[in-house]
């Protein structure tokens, strides 16, 4: 009998967000070349620029060869099997326009579109709802905008913001980034952006809700953050999608611009459908986030809790040019079932006397593969540069598998670097001793997840911290037998 | 109070326990003694619900109910309780936290409100300073870095709090010093109030000595074989099993 059989049946659990919204929806047919990239760029009535800059990634695309280095397995990706755009038809232009499938669907998740009266001492959350390839709402926009805070679609930004947009989009990540970065730049469809101007603290949590609804359909969104000197946002990403028995693509890029003195919180829950146990469904993960710290004293903090997905490839970076600047990277990644996980970050130090902090907690169960990849580069001129990196793994089971791999490089002597890594097991002895004392075993491997993660959880902002909580049972629970 | 009857117990498809009968009533002492691979340890397992005893015949009752038919927690909330040889190292899980939960669990299964939480530290303050044990053990995580010892005396405190009816202790005494088998000796015995009952395993007169069982089994080969009280855990301390015709069915 295998030690820790017992164990797999008590996390065996079903997926809670895999329902689908029936609605019309415009949806192009599969297939990628130029005259879709055009098709795309004309739905969003966008400025000939951005399909300028649209169609220069294609070609670069075309050029360029899937990464295989990750320790990841799946089937060849068929580009030309994919639709790039899907929208719910009718016009959205107010809130009492949108579908109300779609405003269910919304209600379902737990996403509030209408606006609240604010209370004091509760931080109201600005949404952004973007559902498929399009955003049908933003909530807020007019008391942000009161403070000078633009938060919009990016669609929207091309029309309303095109000198902003044209000034930081690939700012941080070049179009020629890696293939994924380079096929969103050719085909991205909405995300968010943000601007928040000079000595301005956004006074609410902004946030981004990512609904992947049509068949067949990828997600490519393009987010960009920019604080202007003596600011700081916190914005929050959450998603998840239907459960289908086909994977889907979902190829994002995010962007963050920090200067002078400002500070970015970036909050992502991922919760996309992870396949089932047999690996069959789910959505492929591939993205790409990356934080420029430009300015002196400027501060990124990436804070991720990974729990969909079928298979993760993601590593939320930090440049750290401004002498001074600050990046944090912490994370919480489960891989169950069949899903995979290849995530972590890189730190790269520039300026003199920056400092990173990297805290990953990688959890894997069932037949679940979790690898921390991390980098942390030093260059020649960051004197006074210092990393901490600490990275555990957590093990259920006998099945599942945890990697790491560090990666450092340091050019400049005066740098310090430590890293630190763990690896553990919850065992079948710990679960019987915590359920001895009247805990179930659901509750037993909760707490004990819970204690693991509890240096990320406490990262996130207190209106997240209670879903991440849940969601890290949900993701680790089921009925016992 | 506790009823088993010809149990068979099975670990890793091997005979353990083969025919057990044994009878605990309200507020009696019973102590189980035997060689090493005897299945003493086996019984309380068992007895716990754990994963690795597969129960092939018999039938246990305790309080009226099947116990078979409970799972480990269940059975912990209907009163219990089995100290471990070696407590298992939980980090992350801070063991205050984890006592509080373990509380509350129990109340909710008898229907009753969570604990207030200044009730708790009162009480967790009142019962560690009554038998002197370090209360800052609750600080730490659950028996992480505890020396033997400690761990032991955590085991104690959450005897303490959680207050079961049947207590069954394997091997609470062993790598423990005088002073600390007093301290166990006392908690047991300052519990006991006539309708709690104990069965505990030992090797040692000892702790025998110090919290006076009803009843001593000897158990050998998966079976009780022979039974007394006080009196023939003393014959066995001079005779050693082989003396009191014990065999070794190992050697």
């Amino acid at each position: 009998m295998s030690e820790n059989k017992h164990i797999h049946d008590v996390i065996n659990s079903e997926y809670k967000l895999g329902f689908e919204t029936l609605v019309q929806s415009d949806t192009f047919p599969k297939g990628l070349n130029e005259d879709v990239i055009k098709a795309i760029s004309a739905k969003k009535e966008e400025p000939s620029w951005l399909l300028d800059f649209r169609l220069k990634a294609y070609a670069k695309w075309l050029k360029m060869e899937e990464p295989s280095w990750a320790n990841l397995k799946y089937p060849k990706i068929d580009y030309q099997d994919i639709a790039y755009f899907s929208a719910p038809k009718k016009a959205l232009d107010s809130l009492d326009e949108v579908d109300p499938e779609i405003l269910k669907t919304y209600e379902k998740l737990g996403i509030p579109l209408e606006e609240q009266k604010q209370l004091a001492g509760v931080k109201t959350v600005a949404v952004d709802a973007v559902f498929d390839s399009v955003s049908i709402k933003t909530t807020y926009q007019a008391e942000l905008e009161e403070l000078g805070i633009i938060f919009c679609s990016v669609s929207e930004a091309a029309n309303k913001y095109p000198e902003l947009l044209k000034k930081y989009l690939a700012s941080v990540v070049p179009v020629t980034d890696n293939y994924f970065s380079c096929l969103n730049s050719a085909v991205f469809t909405d995300g968010s952006f943000v601007y928040v101007p000079p000595n301005t603290v956004c006074p609410m949590e902004l946030s981004t809700y990512f609904r992947i609804n049509a068949l067949d359909t990828g997600q490519f969104e393009r987010t960009i953050i920019i604080c202007d000197k003596n600011s700081y946002v916190s914005y929050n990403e959450g998603c998840s999608a239907p459960t289908r028995d086909e994977r889907q693509l979902h190829a994002a890029v995010v962007e963050l611009v920090a200067l002078d003195d400002a500070q970015i919180k970036y909050s992502t829950i991922q919760n996309w459908y992870p396949g089932d146990k047999d690996g069959k469904g789910g959505i492929l993960n591939f993205v790409t986030k990356r934080g420029n710290c430009k300015g002196k004293n400027s501060k990124i903090s990436w804070t991720q809790v990974e729990t969909g997905s079928s298979l993760t490839w993601k590593y939320p970076s930090c440049i750290l040019k401004g002498d001074n600047s600050v990046g944090e990277f912490y994370s919480v990644a489960i891989s169950s079932k069949s899903q995979q996980a290849d995530t972590g970050t890189k730190m790269v130090h520039l300026g003199k006397n920056t400092k990173s902090t990297i805290i990953s907690k990688g959890i894997s169960a069932m037949n679940g593969v979790n690898a921390y990849r991390g980098l942390v580069r030093v260059g020649k001129e960051a004197t006074g540069a210092r990393n901490i990196s600490e990275c555990d793994s957590l093990l259920i089971g006998n099945k599942s598998n945890a990697h790491t791999y560090p990666y450092h490089e340091v050019r400049n002597m005066d740098a310090i670097i430590e890293h630190e890594a763990t690896t553990s097991k919850i065992s079948d002895e710990q679960l019987f001793y915590i359920s001895q004392r009247g805990i179930s075993e659901e509750n037993a491997i909760s707490m004990i997840v819970n204690g693991f993660c509890k240096e990320v959880l406490k990262e996130l902002p207190m209106e997240f911290a209670a879903e991440a909580k849940e969601l890290l049972n949900i993701s680790l629970e089921g009925s016992v037998g | 109070m506790l009823e088993i009857k010809n149990l068979k117990v099975n670990i890793n498809d091997k005979e353990i326990l083969k025919g057990l009968n044994l009878n605990i009533k309200e507020g009696e002492i019973h102590a189980l003694m035997g060689i090493n691979g005897a299945g003493k340890s086996t019984l309380v397992k068992t007895l716990s619900a754990h994963y690795d005893c597969e129960v092939t015949d018999g039938a246990i009752t305790y309080k009226k109910k099947d116990l078979l038919d409970l799972d480990v927690s269940q059975r912990a909330n209907e009163g219990i309780f089995m100290s471990f040889q070696n407590p298992i190292e939980v980090p992350g899980v801070n063991n205050s936290y984890f006592l509080k939960t373990a509380i509350n669990e129990k109340r909710k299964y008898a229907g009753q409100e969570d604990i207030d939480t200044m009730d708790f530290l009162k009480l967790i303050k009142d019962q560690t300073a009554k038998y002197n044990l370090d209360k800052k053990l609750l600080q730490r995580d659950l028996n992480e870095g505890f020396s033997g010892g400690e761990k032991k005396r955590n085991e104690l405190i959450q005897l303490l709090l959680l207050d079961p009816d049947l207590i069954m202790l394997d091997e609470i005494d062993s790598g423990l010093d005088v002073d600390a088998i007093k301290t166990v000796a006392n908690v047991i015995n300052s519990m006991l109030d006539g309708k709690k009952s104990v069965l505990m395993i030992t090797h040692y007169d000892r702790l025998l000595e110090l919290i006076k069982p009803d009843f001593v089994h000897i158990l050998n080969d998966g079976q009780i074989v022979k039974t007394g009280d006080y009196s023939l855990a003393l014959e066995l301390d001079e005779k050693g099993y082989e003396g009191i015709g014990i065999k070794d069915e190992s050697k």
